[in-house]
């Protein structure tokens, strides 16, 4: 019985995180805009207002749960909970570590991915049932976008997929460093499985990875609805998209899934192209840093520091680029980044074949 | 289509480029100076914020916000209230049954102010009181900031006088006056009774 009782306590964990996680994000978002826009961001409550984000959440636990007289009830009730526990989810095939994964699925990534994609029809059943012009146009706008995106961001992944021959994101992280039993390639011509850090990560296996990489960034932007792709929130033409109608702790849990859906992306990216949690120090000689460095305590260090940077470049990207249009996003995605993705798939294959 | 992606990501890199300089550029506190200072919109770098009540642009000291009143100079002339666009300055005034004295620059005071009362709530800092006042005793002061939690407290009670001192003189004046009327009504009587 005592495995049940881990299960629970991995969940409770993985909830605490993104819990966490949320509050340390909109914290870090809100300081960012400020300092990028010559602001202070919060200040008051608080060491440099430190706790600001803890007040909000305890504020919206204290909100009336109001349900507009028009709503269809049962949607609205349940799509906060379907987008939060979407995203949630996602986390269970994650791997921290060497040792340290929820659940090492063989169908890990594709599971992921089918699961994010669940989320979607929340943010459909949120906006439908608010009953509201606003939320349904930026519902049906979110959709739109998450389900277009996902086809360049599925081919960038397969491309992946190609080169290290399988599905399990553990099997996929532990190729990208010293502990891989097979050779690990620099760009196809230097054997690093013995060196492992920064040359053994996939961006660096074969160049087009590195394309692909960008490609599955932008995509993970427009998936996760941020800036220049927020246009299902759009605050300036929609009031707020999806969740407009909602208060107290089911708005909450809508921006909550938003901040874990950030990690997370920036976490498969990571799985995926960046070396996962390998170290990026490579083994020099008689400096085994690569050896000093893997484990599962560093494991934890490395995933946070790489999916926080790339959460981090999310933020900054938001406060730069201004919104793109409905028509330039679908522009974006089915003839730029769809035939490039593609491009890259097939070059994957090539890669593997002639090369691996 | 090269050319679009290449404009492309050199454009996007100059807007990152800018916002991640600002991003480490915002440590330097704001230096409050005042709005006279040659460097006033000058200041490009750091922070645009002043964390208002603990800091403060200096204002002029012949700063025209607030009304203020030096009630001892003024001889309820009447002229503010009478000028004010808003009519937001109410004024009542007692005769006095003798001069009462004198404001700093000389003028004799004939009149109490029961009541000297001014709506800040309405006014709209246009300064034609303190133009027409002859005493120069309505002026506004550098004061600006004032919240309240009552909007009544908005209103300034400038009158020094209680309420029980205005009712002795107005009970004084009409002594007087009725002494008056009984002298006038006398000296009828006499002339009357003259012819």
């Amino acid at each position: 019985m005592s495995f049940y009782l881990t299960y629970f306590a991995i969940g409770i964990g993985l909830f605490a995180f993104s819990a966490v996680f949320a509050l340390v994000g909109v914290y870090a978002e809100r300081k960012v805009s400020a300092f990028i826009q010559d602001r202070l961001g919060p200040t008051e409550t608080g060491k440099f207002g430190m706790l600001q984000t803890l007040a909000d959440g305890l504020k919206l636990i204290q909100k009336e749960l109001i349900v507009p007289a028009a709503a269809d009830k049962l949607l609205f009730i349940m799509a906060p909970a379907i987008i939060f526990i979407a995203v949630y989810m996602g986390f269970a095939a994650m791997p921290w570590g060497p040792g340290l994964v929820p659940t090492s699925l063989n169908l890990g990534l594709y599971y992921i991915f089918a699961i994010i994609s669940i989320e979607t029809l929340g943010i459909l059943m949120a906006g439908w049932g608010s009953n509201n012009k606003y939320s349904i146009l930026g519902s049906m706008r979110s959709v739109a976008q998450i389900i277009s995106y996902e086809i360049p961001a599925g081919f960038a992944i397969i491309s992946v997929v190609m080169i290290a021959q399988s599905l399990n994101m553990q099997t996929i992280a532990t190729q990208q460093g010293i502990l891989s039993t097979e050779s690990v390639k620099f760009f196809g011509f230097w054997d690093v499985s013995k060196t492992g850090g920064i040359f053994a990560w996939n961006i660096f296996r074969a160049p087009h990875l590195l394309i692909a990489f960008v490609i599955y960034f932008i995509a993970s932007l427009a998936e996760s609805n941020r800036a220049p792709f927020d246009i299902p929130e759009a605050e300036s033409e929609l009031v707020a998209g999806f969740h407009t109608e909602y208060t107290g702790m089911r708005f909450a849990f809508v921006f909550f899934s938003e901040y874990s859906m950030m990690f997370l992306v920036s976490m498969i990216s990571v799985v995926l192209f960046l070396g996962a949690w390998n170290t990026p120090l490579p083994n020099i000689g008689a400096v085994h840093l690569a050896d000093w460095t893997t484990g599962n305590g560093w494991g934890i260090i490395w995933i946070l520091i790489k999916s926080l940077t790339l959460v981090g470049i999310q933020m900054w990207i938001r406060w730069t680029l201004p919104r793109l249009r409905v028509d330039q996003l679908m522009n974006l995605c089915w003839k730029v980044l769809t035939p490039l993705a593609f491009a890259c798939m097939l070059i994957s294959g090539i890669w593997r074949i002639v090369l691996m | 289509m090269n050319n679009k992606v290449i404009n492309g990501f050199t454009t996007a890199w100059k807007g990152l480029s800018l916002t991640i300089r600002h991003l480490f550029a915002s440590n330097a506190k704001r230096k409050v100076i005042p709005a006279s200072d040659n460097n006033y919109f000058k200041q490009l770098e750091g922070t645009n914020t002043i964390q208002y009540p603990k800091q403060s642009i200096p204002v002029p000291e012949v700063g025209r916000y607030q009304l203020d009143v030096e009630i001892d100079d003024c001889i309820v002339c009447d002229l503010c209230a009478k000028i004010c666009p808003v009519s937001c300055i109410d004024i009542e005034s007692i005769k006095a049954t003798e001069v009462i004295g004198q404001t700093s620059d000389g003028s004799k005071k004939m009149l109490y102010a029961a009541k000297f009362d001014i709506d800040m709530a309405k006014c709209m800092y246009c300064g034609l009181c303190t133009i027409v006042c002859p005493t120069e005793c309505i002026v506004m002061t550098n004061q600006y900031d004032r919240t309240v939690f009552e909007l009544s407290d908005l209103t300034y009670k400038f009158s020094d006088m209680t309420a029980e001192e205005a009712a002795e003189k107005q009970a004084l004046l009409d002594k007087q006056l009725a002494e008056k009327q009984a002298a006038k009504l006398a000296a009828m009587k006499q002339k009357e009774g003259g012819v």
